[in-house]
């Protein structure tokens, strides 16, 4: 018997597979789609991954309130943490002041990111709705969208950011022209 | 013959008794050679041989041995509450060789150390796959593995001199968020043929399950292909939770953000997901206000470790040493000025030189007591050569953050004083 076989064997026996599976059995187990969508949080800049639910920026006021404010301050600055408003026009200055507003290119870079490690103690403990609703008010607080406006999947990858033009990739990794030489 | 030694380390304090004094020397690399009256002259006053402690289950370091990281923040934010740091920096002025200790391995994490049981560990691969799969800890590690010794980087490193240079800096400041570790794994390649990867999925989004769920996407050339892994053994043993236990991404050369540590999911797709860390935090704001993107790979960089900042030297004989390390491959040349980059000499380069991984350098050096700038520069197999900090600038700007890879430069003043400077 070959080394080869040996693992493949290994994998079979520990696994408790019976019948000869196909050799990607042989280590792990199979994911079963349940179990994906559990983990599966990603959003792309195309607003795929965005998941169902809404909410408002008047509603996020009161979210952000209770969650937010504590390190980003009462209205997005002036915090022991990031600065998430302001600061637009200042990126060719000496002193560059980085916010929601003035430097993330996608919104939805800020629902997944709010959703995913945010708030910083307990992360993921915001509901799809309240997610939709601090980043509505966040955009609000930058004038991105209405004080009144509502987010959801289908809204929410239409904003155009202010610095959606401020990114230059770099010439080796351009995701434009990376894979197309093929 | 002389018994004084040539470099001396002086202490931040300035307050710091003449015993805290000898202390910190003995501390370093130069603590054999320290020459106080206190120590042995002859031999005669060498202590007696006698029988020693008992042997324990693992070796801790000398109770003459002082050496640790420094926990920090942002540029500029030092000697802050550990709650507070961001990072955590290698202490390069007291390490030799090429290997960093397990312990003083540089550590950056986003949302703490989280305590992961490896038997509740599981990593998720899917997406743009055939078969979708759960991985444990005992899986991964009952597939063939390898072993590669590589340097791992912050994108941060350097970042305390981009705008302005602190006189009060060692090199654990300046250039302590890079090390050298031997990481063994299984290899992404290896994986991608268990999952069956669609052959039209170009890129991956790499996960973490720390708090932050730090999430990179990286694309999916020949080369990454061909050399990340994901690793479960550090030097030798399970990785420290400060590095990723139990399993970590390794992708050799490039930005240390994208070394995903606590690693529990690879999902691939075919464009980049533009997460928080690859848009609003590692990149690089460029002068006109632009932000490069996608810089992913660390350039070719070097420091002198001895004598570096905060350091004191006497006329004499100096061994010069450093590190150098290059994210193209394997550094080919390091050039030493002590003449404030007027004229370069090439150093000695310690063997084995590993595709990237950090190299030890030195070069002889006779100081003759008049102030001067020492400096190092570093070319890869690949014709890079590491920048002055002129050039860089003008290239980078100053509000750049990360990817700071401009010459190191050390002034000696008349006393022998060793400073951190920017050319």
């Amino acid at each position: 018997m070959s080394s080869h076989s040996k693992l493949l064997l290994a994998g079979i026996l520990a696994t408790g597979l019976l019948a000869a599976p196909a050799l990607a059995f042989d280590f792990g187990r199979p994911a079963a789609p349940d179990e994906i969508k559990l983990w599966d949080i990603d959003v792309g800049p195309d607003g795929k991954g965005l998941p169902d639910g809404s909410g408002t920026a008047t509603q996020g006021k009161q979210v952000f309130a209770d969650n937010c404010a504590a390190c980003h301050g009462e209205n997005g600055q002036g915090g022991i943490k990031d600065r998430l408003v302001g600061g637009q026009g200042t990126l060719a200055s000496n002193t560059p002041v980085k916010t929601v507003g003035s430097f993330w290119p996608y919104a939805t870079t800020l629902f997944d990111y709010v959703h995913r490690a945010m708030p910083y103690p307990t992360p993921g403990s915001l509901s799809t709705d309240e997610t939709y609703a601090v980043t509505a008010y966040i955009l609000s607080l930058n004038g991105i969208v209405p004080a009144d406006g509502k987010l959801d999947k289908d809204s929410l990858p239409k904003i155009r950011m202010p610095n959606r033009d401020g990114f230059v990739p770099d010439p080796e990794f351009d995701p434009a022209k990376l894979f197309h030489k093929r | 013959m002389t018994f004084k030694t040539p470099i001396e380390m002086l202490s931040r304090s300035a307050n710091m008794s003449r015993r805290g004094f000898v202390g910190g020397l003995s501390a370093g690399i130069l603590g054999a050679a320290a020459t106080e009256a206190a120590h042995a002259e002859s031999l005669a006053d060498v202590p007696d041989r006698g029988p020693g402690a008992e042997l324990g289950a693992h070796s801790e370091r000398s109770r003459f041995v002082k050496i640790d990281r420094i926990p920090e923040a942002t540029p500029g934010k030092r000697n802050i509450d550990p709650g507070d740091a961001i990072n955590s920096k290698t202490p390069h002025q007291k390490l030799v060789g090429n290997i960093t200790p397990t312990d003083l391995h540089y550590e950056r994490s986003h949302s703490g150390v989280p305590d992961i049981d490896p038997a509740q560990h599981r990593l998720l691969i899917h997406g743009m796959v055939r078969k979708p799969l759960v991985f444990s800890v005992d899986d991964l590690k009952r597939m063939p593995s390898i072993s590669r010794v590589v340097f791992i980087e912050c994108t941060g490193n350097g970042w305390e001199n981009w705008k302005k240079a602190d006189p009060e800096l060692t090199v654990q400041n300046t250039h302590g968020l890079v090390s050298t570790n031997e990481w063994t794994g299984v290899p992404l390649k290896f994986l991608i043929d268990q999952v069956a990867k669609d052959r039209d999925s170009t890129w991956m989004l790499a996960e973490g399950g720390d708090g932050a769920g730090v999430d990179r996407s990286i694309p999916l050339t020949d080369e990454i292909v061909n050399e990340a892994f994901i690793a479960y053994g550090q030097n030798g043993e399970p990785l420290r939770p400060a590095h990723g236990f139990p399993m970590r991404l390794v992708m050799p050369g490039f930005e240390g953000n994208l070394n995903i540590k606590w690693l529990r999911r690879l999902k691939f797709g075919n464009a980049p997901w533009m997460t928080r860390w690859e848009t609003a935090r590692y990149t690089q704001l460029l002068a006109d206000g632009k932000a490069r993107q996608f810089q992913l790979r660390m350039d070719t960089n070097s420091v002198i470790t001895r004598p570096s900042g905060m350091m004191q030297i006497q006329p004499g004989y100096i061994s010069i040493s450093g590190l150098a390390w290059s994210g193209h491959g394997k550094i080919a040349k390091v050039e030493i000025s002590t003449d404030g980059a007027k004229t370069w000499q090439q150093a000695q380069l310690s063997l084995p030189v590993l595709p990237k991984a950090q190299v030890r350098f030195q070069m002889d050096w006779a100081w003759d007591g008049k102030p001067t700038t020492i400096v190092s520069r570093s070319i890869d197999e690949q014709g890079n050569v590491q920048p002055d900090r002129k050039s860089f600038i003008a290239a980078m700007g100053t509000n750049a953050l990360f990817h700071y890879n401009a010459q190191q430069s050390w002034s000696i003043d008349e006393a022998g004083r060793v400073r951190n400077v920017l050319a």
